[in-house]
């Protein structure tokens, strides 16, 4: 491995500028993940605009640092008010809190920010061997590949969004739907434009992530406005002891490495990293029925395995061009507006922002292990923001920010459309993050798939008989066929209980 | 290869923090069969684009089977969404989102001829005191304040070419 552009990379992140988006995006993130609600896909969205002013590598750090931040930034109300700030902190709620309520927050929150930088800082070690063995492997990558992965990865993220599979996959189909307005690619006829000139050159990326994300989620939660709150713990000794970190440094450990395994894999991501490090501490502890009353291998595991997946999900993204989760669509669109298409030719073409970005989240990880004990006071506060006051804070940044994009009414309109849209499905059950990622990648699905078709002169086999797409198309069908099979085999129990 | 999510029983249970009553069947069925005109209405377009064969596929090809895979996804869902209980039913204050949705179109119609301050002041004022019942003290401080940032971020640093009075 050539690591003079590592080296040049860390050149890029130690630049004032970049170091300042680093700092920047690290505590917008923590920020984000302390209030609940909007998580990191809508504030990514929603600041969007604000780097369309940043030059590539700056922009693609600082959402970086917000998806990263978050993951820790979440822990603090998981920890002290029993209230996850973002998903991937749901299961460190169980034992967090416990703690706290034990008189150990400061415990709880230090032992999760260890586990936080060990974690992350694991996975970046990893993803800089890893990432450019993936760009170089998938460099011989042709349109059958591309649309079998595509395929694989929208089938993934359905499989494991929230509710149920059908409607994810209703979800999904939509937005290949709306993908599909606008010229066509290869005829450069109109399509599903309806005679409008907007909808001619096809419909935004970030209206509909601003939308779906930012708008819906608070449409929703107006909806639901007398929500409880409850006081924060106190929190005191923040800095965790010798035995805590001896107890949990096992759970941190293989935190790290499932973190990292399950980050890479479309469909995994933070969440289900957490959750099933969780899961994997409780399993092997000889003493299980301590989980859930305040273990501190329950929340070193979690979270160190969502910093861990948060880091590794971008492998995928940079060096496939494919994104693994909803978050890292809305980075992906991030790319595409500043001119930057990821893929495997991303670290040959521009080894600045590769390197950059990858070697910033080293520095993103000191920055919040910095910060984030110190800082536990100041987020306490903002957690007193009532959520009347931060929502049309929110409403109008983004609004305004969607005037931004093409200095367009048009797409305040679209904004507010598709934020209708996003309540609607909240309210049906229906996942946002397969419709965005199906909709970022429908383009490059139906280019690859009519390129194959017209390089395999319309014989469908030609997908199977190529060893790659061969095997991804078979993971496919494993995985579309698995809940059935599934289903089948719980019958007879079911019909016994 | 995608792990099987944990078990729900590896978690200890907690106490949910808000209760939301789940929609019945009518609204999984209504679901359903938007779902299936949506595919319908995409498969006549599609047709309409022309659908090619699979060695010419034309603009319509790609079109037509989305189409046909959201006729087949709502049927699905009609037969099966019955017993599903994801979805939540419409209560009383879903009239509040319709206000926010109006003000934000509100907003949207004006801002290109009387540029965005006054608008931004109105819509932050709206949602502050009718929607979120702050007082008129904190509504003034807090809509005066948003506008002012945004000015100073928008206008003054970014020098985004956005609509504005001064």
């Amino acid at each position: 491995m050539d690591i003079g552009p590592v080296i040049d990379g860390f050149g890029v992140v130690l630049e004032p500028a970049n170091l300042l988006y680093c700092l920047i995006g690290v505590v917008i993130g923590m920020l984000v993940g302390v209030l609940p609600g909007l998580g990191p896909a809508a504030t990514i969205a929603i600041l969007l605009p604000v780097t369309f002013e940043i030059e590539a590598v700056g922009a693609v750090i600082m959402l970086a640092g917000i998806f990263y931040g978050a993951q820790y930034g979440g822990t603090i109300t998981s920890v002290l008010l029993k209230l996850p700030g973002e998903a991937s902190s749901v299961v460190t709620v169980f034992d967090g809190h416990a703690l706290a309520r034990q008189g150990r927050a400061g415990t709880a929150l230090g032992i999760a920010a260890v586990g936080s930088f060990v974690g992350g800082t694991v996975s970046v070690v990893a993803m800089s061997v890893l990432a450019p063995v993936v760009a170089g492997f998938a460099l011989d990558f042709g349109p059958p590949e591309y649309t079998a992965l595509a395929l694989l990865g929208i089938l993934l993220v359905s499989t494991v969004a929230g509710g149920g599979r059908l409607k994810a996959l209703i979800a999904a189909c939509l937005g290949l739907l709306l993908a599909v307005v606008g010229r066509d690619a290869f005829t450069g006829g109109e399509r599903f434009t309806f005679g409008s000139l907007d909808l001619a050159d096809g419909l935004d990326f970030v209206p509909i992530a601003m939308g779906l994300f930012g708008l819906g989620e608070i449409l929703h939660s107006l909806e639901q406005r007398h929500r409880a709150v409850h006081a924060p713990v106190a929190v005191h000794d923040v800095w965790p002891s010798r035995a805590d970190l001896r107890q949990s440094s096992g759970a941190i450990g293989r935190g790290s490495v499932l973190g990292f395994v399950l980050g890479i894999l479309p469909g995994g991501g933070a969440v289900m990293a957490s959750l099933a490090a969780y899961a994997l501490e409780k399993r092997r502890s000889p003493h299980p029925e301590r989980f859930g009353q305040g273990a501190v291998e329950g929340v070193a595991a979690p979270e160190t395995a969502n910093n861990a997946a948060a880091t590794s999900s971008f492998i995928p993204l940079l060096t496939l061009g494919i994104p693994a989760n909803a978050t890292m669509a809305v980075i992906f669109g991030a790319l595409l507006v500043q001119g930057v298409a990821p893929g495997p030719q991303l670290v040959e073409e521009n080894p600045e922002l590769f390197w950059g970005v990858v070697n910033s989240m080293y520095v993103g990880n000191v920055l919040l292990l910095i910060m984030s004990i110190p800082l536990v006071g100041l987020f306490v506060r903002v957690l007193r923001v009532r959520p009347a006051v931060l929502a049309p804070i929110t409403v109008l940044i983004t609004l305004v920010g969607a005037y931004t994009v093409n200095n367009s009414t048009f797409d305040i309109a679209l904004v507010v459309a598709f934020g209708a849209l996003g309540y609607l499905m909240k309210k049906l059950g229906l996942e946002p993050g397969p419709l965005v990622l199906a909709f970022v990648l429908g383009t490059l699905l139906e280019d690859s798939l009519r390129r194959s078709l017209l390089l395999f002169g319309g014989d469908p086999t030609g997908f199977v008989t190529r060893p790659i797409s061969g095997v991804l198309l078979a993971a496919f069908v494993v995985v579309a066929l698995l809940p059935l099979a599934r289903g089948r085999r719980r019958e007879p129990v079911d019909q016994v209980r | 290869m995608s792990p099987a999510p944990p078990e729900p029983e590896a978690f200890p249970e907690t106490e949910t923090e808000t209760e939301t009553e789940t929609a019945g069947p009518l609204t999984n069925l209504l679901l359903a069969g938007t779902v299936v005109v949506l595919g319908a209405g995409t498969v006549a377009g599609a047709l309409s684009l022309g659908v090619g064969s699979a060695s010419r596929p034309a603009p319509g090809s790609w079109p037509f089977l989305i189409g046909c895979a959201l006729v087949v996804l709502g049927l699905a869902q009609a037969v099966t969404g019955r017993a599903t209980d994801d979805a939540e039913r419409f209560v009383p204050t879903s009239g509040l989102v319709a206000a926010g949705l109006v003000s934000m179109l509100g907003f949207a119609a004006v801002i290109g001829t009387i540029g965005f301050e006054l608008p931004s002041l109105a819509l932050m004022a709206f949602w502050l005191r009718v929607l979120g019942h702050e007082t008129w003290r904190s509504t003034a401080v807090i809509s005066l304040g948003t506008v002012l940032a945004l000015y100073l971020l928008f206008v003054a640093a970014l020098a985004v070419p956005i609509p504005h009075l001064f």
